[in-house]
């Protein structure tokens, strides 16, 4: 069947599929029986697979029900998005190509070296910033649009899920070239292949340039490889290798790929191992990554020999096929789906995931030949992601922090610089995580004294109006009730629980309901909201997830 | 273990009262009552140089012809020329950049070694700096560092919040473990904004159900008491020094707050960035003479600060790596292995640059490209952590390493 045809088929095939919606009645999500209410099932679901609860989106997975929410947010393109996107619209740089953005947006040193400004002058590089578009530009909007979709997005297991994958396939913006490479990344490399088959992601992730300059494979080349002398010997040099200097193999990709992208560091792969997956790989690279920056690629810098990866013979002659093999072999191996199984457990569940639910998952991945969405939802019926122990059982990285608290607020975000720089400073700069492992998704490098003080005076600034371009809705002052009530209202909207005597003795004491507070006339001052919502937000109650 | 220790602290603490000894009017008994859970330990500040600092620049071997061979436009200039290294040996001087540093080396206070490095290490900045901290040079499973397993074998005297403190946005890999350690940016961001929000979250947190959380919080607020009650973030310095404006000068600032302030503080982990100088790396002057000069200046300052209390601190300077011998096509260097270290305060044998040289074209060349290594990073951080905190037993704050004495110290 000529391919044209056969595309068209798949096509229709997945149009006359019974189109998934949040309204079908019964959606193929089963949960376990539990005695949680109403309430608690959909605070859990918008913690662990959205950006924590607002009022909205609480009151849409009451309506629609937890099961028939868990469906939507496994077929995103089902959820109309508009609002978000027409935000994003603005966002210029977020649609271009890794090659357009290189055109576009140039380093600043190199703007200023060029119309001799001097950047030591503020006046002078204020005017610079504003006339040019410059790098900078392309990552406050990266860096913005992240922000805009974690706390706004309908779409939000989507968006937790590329968060997740982001890490595990991460790569840094302050990496040489990376960081024009970053959105292609995100929208070519991750967002196709959130919920499809990891293969598809793993391969995604493998050719593209942002992963290929991060990790160096760009510049490993066989053993002996010497662009000189191939020149020299009148050997026709194609310019796309014309950046590559180095010679020789380099086993920083071929690590990471084993170790942090699919066996895991304990998945049964030695040192010889690395050296001959890096053998594979040669020739892997970039085309003119600071001109073009697309994958290719380069047959005389591949190794053609015969390697052995893992007690499999890759024949000699294999040319680029080599790679695929190797991801081929990687993607159904064992110690692969226990290593993602672990990795997705800790993400969902807890920071130490029962071992019992990290085999039935990895079980899972392996019947489906790594189906990532087949996954997701044997975890999210498991009856260990509904247990009592898995709720608020996890503390929140500072993007988790500082989104789900101006979610909790009914808020929204322009992801201005105020929000970006709270959450860099409390210990999180977005798309920086300089080491191949990311941030990390346990609690313990997160909680510290330092941190701590910092998401406390972020809690008091973001209530206070003082993050601009980040606004949350607060009652008004007074409103209703006598301040008791005013402090269990905003405490259920905020925490979802009612308070303990004593924490709700110490916000009232903390917002002075003293006898100062009443006039002789029986007038009490109306309670400070944004003071209970900031104590609330930087409550120990409001970090665990 | 970890609450009644807490408790005990706490209530050490809030008993003999913080502020008191802050003040300096705490009555004898108390006093002597502390001088007696506390024997005097040297705090031990580390400084670490990410991204790879050239240690063949930082500490030129000027009596060798062959470095001038290998680096035509990044070498300095001998001794005896105008704008040339510092003289320190007959084979060593010292960036000019770094003349700050020269009185300390004089007094004997200031020791270099060159070429130090991991063997078995890595040229991976990710790698290379963590094998440094962790301490276990290929071993990536490690999950505590160094400092923190030292911290782990001593008692806690002293019962401080700012026993072990990193001066920097988050705890470096170093001082992760199972021993409290305290990470800020800087003592003057280190405050509650607004009124009263202190004794709110004090007591919000002493009743979280999170453990992590409430010992967090607890070291949290103790931390931020003891700084508001002994106003440390707004001492002057002593001595007339003078700090620049830079984040290091910043972090050594506090550190001599907390030293003089004597809040018990143990360990100290700060960084500086800023070494990874593949392109334009310059030589007299340039892009790493401005690094030096910065990190030459804040360590001057700091000990100029302390005076005579420079002999209760031991601070180690180190990097992940150190670069090739041979300047690359950019006028630049690219990831080597072996590198300068720095010690300085108390014991330190100071004056002398240890680990010898072995030329650059025998047995001192490793791959035919780096600086081989001449000491092990982890001799001189255990004799740096038995000059300072002892911990007794060495072979688990380094498991499998039982390097050559360098005797760095006194």
């Amino acid at each position: 069947m000529p391919r044209p045809y056969a595309l068209l088929l798949l096509c229709l095939a997945c149009a006359s599929a019974p189109a998934p919606s949040a309204a079908s009645a019964t959606p193929p999500v089963h949960l376990p029986p539990s005695s949680w209410t109403q309430e608690k099932q959909a605070v859990h679901v918008l913690n662990r697979l959205a950006y924590g609860p607002s009022p909205a989106s609480l009151a849409e997975v009451q309506a629609t029900g937890v099961e028939a929410w868990i469906w939507s947010q496994l077929h995103p393109d089902t959820l109309e998005d508009a609002a978000v996107l027409a935000k994003l619209s603005n966002f210029r740089s977020l649609q271009m190509s890794t090659a357009e953005r290189l055109s576009a947006y140039q380093p600043e040193a190199k703007l200023a070296k060029e119309r001799g400004v001097d950047l030591t002058d503020p006046e002078a590089r204020a005017k610079l910033l504003e006339e040019m578009p410059i790098a900078r530009q392309m990552g406050a909007e990266l860096v913005a649009a992240k922000l805009i979709r974690a706390t706004e997005s309908r779409r939000q297991l989507q968006e937790v899920l590329l968060d997740f994958w982001f890490n595990h396939f991460n790569v840094a913006a302050q990496k040489g070239a990376v960081r024009w490479m970053l959105a292609p990344y995100e929208t070519e490399a991750l967002r196709p292949h959130l919920f499809g088959s990891f293969r598809a992601l793993l391969g995604a992730v493998a050719h593209h340039p942002a992963m290929l300059f991060y990790l160096d494979n760009w510049m490993s080349t066989r053993d002996g490889f010497d662009l000189a002398a191939l020149r020299r010997s009148g050997v026709p040099v194609p310019k796309q290798l014309a950046e590559v200097g180095k010679l020789g193999l380099n086993e920083n990709y071929a690590r990471e790929l084993l170790e942090l992208h699919t066996l895991g560091v304990d998945g049964g792969y030695t040192q010889a191992d690395v050296r001959e997956v890096a053998r594979c790989f040669t020739g892997w690279g970039i085309d003119r990554p600071r001109q073009v920056g697309t994958f290719a690629f380069h047959p005389l810098a591949h190794d053609p020999g015969e390697k052995h990866v893992l007690g499999v013979t890759v024949p000699a002659g294999g040319g680029m096929g080599d790679g695929e093999r190797i991801l081929d072999l990687l993607a159904a191996h064992p110690s692969t789906a226990r290593f993602l199984a672990r990795k997705l457990a800790q993400k969902f569940v807890a920071d130490e995931p029962p071992p019992a639910l990290v085999e039935r998952l990895a079980r899972t991945y392996l019947q489906t030949h790594g189906d990532l969405s087949s996954v997701y939802l044997a975890l999210f019926q498991s009856p260990e992601f509904w247990s009592e122990q898995a709720f608020d059982g996890k503390t929140k990285t500072p993007l988790e922090f500082a989104v789900s608290a101006v979610r909790a607020l009914g808020g929204s975000t322009y992801g201005d610089a105020p929000l970006v720089k709270a959450v860099d400073a409390m210990g999180e700069p977005l798309y920086r995580a300089q080491p191949p492992t990311g941030w990390p998704e346990v609690a313990t490098p997160w909680v510290n004294a330092g941190a701590l003080v910092t998401r406390i005076n972020f809690a008091l600034a973001l209530t206070a109006g003082r993050i601009p371009g980040t606004q949350v809705l607060l009652p008004p002052p007074g409103a209703g009730s006598g301040p008791g009530a005013q402090v269990d209202t905003l405490a259920r909207t905020v925490l979802h629980a009612p308070l303990s005597e004593t924490t709700r003795a110490t916000l009232l004491r903390a917002v002075g309901q003293g006898d100062n507070d009443v006039m002789p006339d029986g007038e009490r001052r109306p309670v400070d909201s944004a003071k209970v919502a900031g104590l609330l937000l930087g409550s120990p109650e409001f970090q665990k997830q | 273990m970890r609450v009644s220790s807490s408790f005990d602290r706490r209530f050490f603490l809030k008993s003999t009262g913080l502020a008191l000894l802050g003040l300096g009017f705490a009555p004898g008994f108390l006093a002597r009552a502390v001088a007696q859970t506390t024997r005097r330990r040297r705090t031990l500040v580390l400084v670490f140089l990410r991204g790879g600092a050239d240690g063949l620049s930082f500490v030129p071997p000027v009596g060798d012809g062959a470095y001038y061979a290998a680096r035509p436009t990044l070498a300095l200039a001998r001794p005896s020329v105008d704008g040339g290294a510092l003289r320190l040996d007959d084979t060593f001087g010292l960036h000019p950049a770094l003349a700050p540093l020269l009185p300390l080396w004089q007094d004997g206070t200031l020791a270099v070694v060159q070429a130090a490095g991991l063997r078995g290490a890595t040229r991976s900045h990710f790698d290379a700096q963590d094998f440094c901290e962790t301490g276990t040079p290929g071993l990536k499973t490690t999950t505590d560092g160094w400092l923190n397993r030292s911290l782990q074998q001593l008692p806690e005297i002293g019962a401080s919040a700012f026993r072990a403190l990193a001066l920097q946005g988050t705890l470096p890999r170093s001082l992760q473990g199972a021993a409290p350690a305290v990470a800020v940016d800087g003592l003057s961001s280190f405050h509650l904004t607004g009124k009263g929000g202190l004794d709110t979250f004090e007591a919000l947190y002493a009743g979280a159900v999170d453990q992590a959380l409430r010992t967090t919080g607890q070291e949290a607020f103790e931390a931020l008491r003891a700084t508001a009650a002994a106003d440390l973030a707004s001492r002057p310095p002593d001595n007339g020094a003078v700090y620049g404006k830079t984040p290091l000068a910043r972090h050594l600032q506090d550190t001599a707050r907390l030293v003089r302030a004597g809040v018990g503080l143990e360990v100290v982990a700060t960084e500086m960035g800023g070494w990874d100088t593949h392109v334009g790396e310059g030589g007299a002057i340039g892009q790493l003479a401005a690094r030096l000069r910065e990190l030459a200046e804040a360590l001057s300052a700091f000990a100029r600060d302390l005076g005579p209390r420079l002999a209760d601190v031991t601070m180690v300077v180190m990097t992940e790596f150190g670069r090739t011998v041979r300047e690359n096509g950019n006028r630049g260097t690219d990831h080597g292995t072996a590198s300068v270290m720095l010690a300085l305060g108390g014991g330190v044998r100071g004056g002398r640059v240890y680990g010898g040289w072995r030329g650059l074209d025998g047995p001192g060349l490793f791959e035919n490209r780096d600086l081989a290594i001449a000491v092990d990073v982890r001799s001189v951080l255990s004799e740096a952590l038995q000059a300072s905190l002892a911990p007794p037993d060495l072979s688990s704050v380094f498991p499998g390493f039982s390097g050559p004495r360098v005797g760095l110290f006194s």
